[in-house]
């Protein structure tokens, strides 16, 4: 197998433990916690980029399902079971071990699903609901396609705003952190900052070399078959209903996972991350990142999140990133890194030139 | 027994009539050419036959299964490839990425081992490259492997579909006028390579507009006119077939 083709991801977790070194060196370590968020933020867009840049069919619900792992996942570990304990159910769910009691600040005690058990539930949801989703809109193209998935993303939204155990326009709070094994803790404490750095870039990492890989390989070329020519793809045996579908699902996974495991860090969620504008972020970025370049997606995905959760952006945050949807798909619908439009940049160029020599 | 026996299909646009009442089969290892006026119905009997369209009614029979109401990506795992009129390759591939989907019928690696990079699925990987650079050296189209498809000349777009479409292993090959726009010369290529194919064991059907060139090669000749099939014989037969005569003539003098 060819070797060099992992080079790239030893320069990005080179770039990983660079970074982390320089916060400690300068003295900025809290800037830790808006790489760590931005690391996940990532996650949501490699997911997507893989959706629309190479399967080509876009999607402004994603949003939608970084919200059902968080909300999922809230709420399975922060309602507390214990009046239903002898329930039937409740007691099926202690058994199998899924639950576990935690005391609060006060003595009380509580009966939780532990977050592992919910993180699995949330993810398992979230692939039925792409799956249902997915099935009859992916039949649909271009804008029809994206204002279906628009339409889940705000039903997701509403959703959980006007739901009481969603937390409604607050949110759910007080989401404990998610013990991975001993001694590993998805959690915002600051004792454990650089631990959750490293939790969130390894988890970009792993997804980047599993991306990359579904890329390079048959079902990578036949998803770009799908984006090139759909018709020409089922006429030569490929099923472009069940591969747009899980495409559309596997994204949606990596959106949920995501939404899981930054809820635990932040403590919880709050219906904003639900929210249309969230969607419409991740599509910028990834088409800023240049469509089917998951490199750029991922670069631009850190990037922008980052100077956005930095407050750089200050009032104007959702403006910047409607702003660079429109200008991407005014003057590089291909998106920016990406190699035709650098041909597109050298062929204005050269263009003169040419038809001089021709002359 | 025929390979493809295709039984009264019809298939209507709105009021249109675009295949009516159609019956006829194609014998192994044989070339059988489709012809007629423009708005004939000859791409859309292609478009029923490779699932790309469900008929109205009627039968098509491959193999002896019934494949009609199939999804084209069955009909293709049945072992059914086609070109397009207006060549339809993927673009922002190379040549030898657009032969290699057409391997995709006989690999299986699905999403979960591609993504763990399983090391059986970079076998399969390695065999899909050799097999689909073997068609294109057949093709005499190798040297243009890496190139962008959109960048090739038209041509060569066509070749690099046959090669696409050859690289399923067909049993039968569907072509949609694979001469159109070509000159002299590439024609008589196209012509050479389709004889070539069906020496392979490939079973042809082609709709061309270039009589001398379906004169020339196939076996058997359909001629179809406003939906409906008005002979179905030898070439020697269709020349003199007055019916026929009278359907060409009659298009050059209006
Ligand atoms: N998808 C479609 N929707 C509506 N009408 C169609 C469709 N496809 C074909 N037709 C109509 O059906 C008739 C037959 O078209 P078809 O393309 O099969 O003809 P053809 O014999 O291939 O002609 P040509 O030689 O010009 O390629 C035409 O009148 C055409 O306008
Ligand atoms: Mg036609």
């Amino acid at each position: 197998m060819n070797f060099h083709k992992y080079l790239p991801i030893a320069a990005l977790i080179s770039a990983v433990i660079a970074i982390q070194l320089l916060t400690y060196f300068t003295g900025s370590a809290y800037m830790l916690t808006q790489l760590t968020m931005s690391a996940y933020y990532s996650l949501v867009i490699i997911g997507l980029c893989i959706l629309m840049g190479y399967a080509g069919q876009i999607s402004l619900g994603h949003a939608g399902f970084f919200a059902i792992g968080g909300y999922i996942s809230a709420f399975l570990t922060t309602c507390n079971l214990l009046p239903y304990r002898s329930h039937s159910l409740v007691s099926l769910f202690s058994k199998a071990g899924l639950l576990n009691m935690s005391e609060d600040l006060y003595g009380g005690q509580a009966l939780h699903f532990h977050p592992w058990a919910a993180c699995v539930m949330a993810v398992l949801f979230t692939i039925i609901a792409a799956y249902c989703i997915g099935g009859p809109v992916l039949k649909l193209k271009g804008h029809y396609l994206a204002m279906a998935t628009l339409g889940f993303g705000i039903i997701v939204y509403r959703i959980v705003l006007g739901t009481s155990f969603f937390g409604a326009a607050d949110g759910l709070s007080d989401v404990p952190s998610f013990v991975i094994f001993p001694g590993l803790e998805v959690s915002g404490k600051s004792s454990v900052r650089i631990q959750n750095y490293y939790i969130a870039s390894g988890l970009v990492i792993a997804g980047v070399i599993i991306l990359l890989n579904l890329i390079n390989s048959r079902i990578g070329r036949a998803l770009r078959a799908i984006h090139g020519a759909e018709d020409a793809a089922g006429a030569m045996g490929v099923n472009t209903a069940k591969y747009k579908l899980h495409t559309f699902v596997l994204s949606a996974v990596f959106a949920s996972i995501a939404g899981v495991l930054l809820t635990h860090y932040n403590g919880g969620i709050g219906p904003s991350e639900a929210s249309v504008m969230k969607s419409v972020r991740y599509v910028a970025i990834v088409a800023i990142g240049g469509m089917a370049n998951l490199w750029g997606a991922l670069l631009m995905g850190f990037l922008l999140n980052f100077l956005s959760l930095r407050g750089y952006f200050g009032s104007f945050d959702d403006a910047v990133f409607g702003s660079i949807l429109i200008i991407i798909m005014l003057f590089a619908p291909e998106g920016l890194l990406h190699k035709n439009s650098f041909r597109g940049i050298k062929k204005i160029f050269s263009h003169t030139t040419k038809e001089e020599g021709q002359a | 027994m025929a390979l493809l026996e295709v039984k009264d299909l019809s298939r209507a646009f709105g009021g249109l009539q675009a295949v009516n009442k159609v019956s006829f089969s194609v014998k192994k290892d044989t070339i059988k050419a489709l012809i007629g006026p423009n708005g004939a119905g000859k791409t859309t009997l292609f478009n029923l036959v490779s699932g790309m369209l469900p008929p109205d009614s009627g039968s098509i029979i491959f193999n002896g299964e019934p494949v009609h109401g199939f999804p084209p990506y069955r009909t293709a795992s049945k072992g059914i490839a086609r070109t397009f009129q207006h060549v339809k390759l993927f673009p922002r591939m190379t040549a030898l990425e657009n032969v290699m989907i057409g391997r995709h019928t006989h690999s299986k690696a699905e999403f979960i081992p591609c993504m763990l990079s399983l090391p059986w699925t970079w076998r399969e990987e390695k065999q899909i490259r050799v097999k689909s650079l073997e068609i294109m050296g057949f093709l005499g189209i190798s040297a243009f492997a890496g190139n962008e498809a959109a960048s090739l000349a038209y041509g060569q777009q066509r070749i690099v579909e046959l090669a696409r479409a050859l690289a399923c292993e067909p049993a039968l090959l569907l072509l949609d006028e694979p001469a159109a726009g070509l000159n002299m010369r590439e024609t008589a290529e196209i012509a050479r390579l389709i004889t070539k194919i069906k020496e392979m064991g490939v079973t042809v059907l082609i709709v061309e507009h270039d009589m001398s060139l379906v004169m020339d090669i196939s076996d058997e000749i359909i001629v179809l006119s406003y939906g409906e099939k008005i002979a179905d014989d030898v070439p020697l037969a269709i020349q003199r077939n007055s019916e026929v005569i009278r359907i060409y003539l009659g298009e050059e003098d209006a």
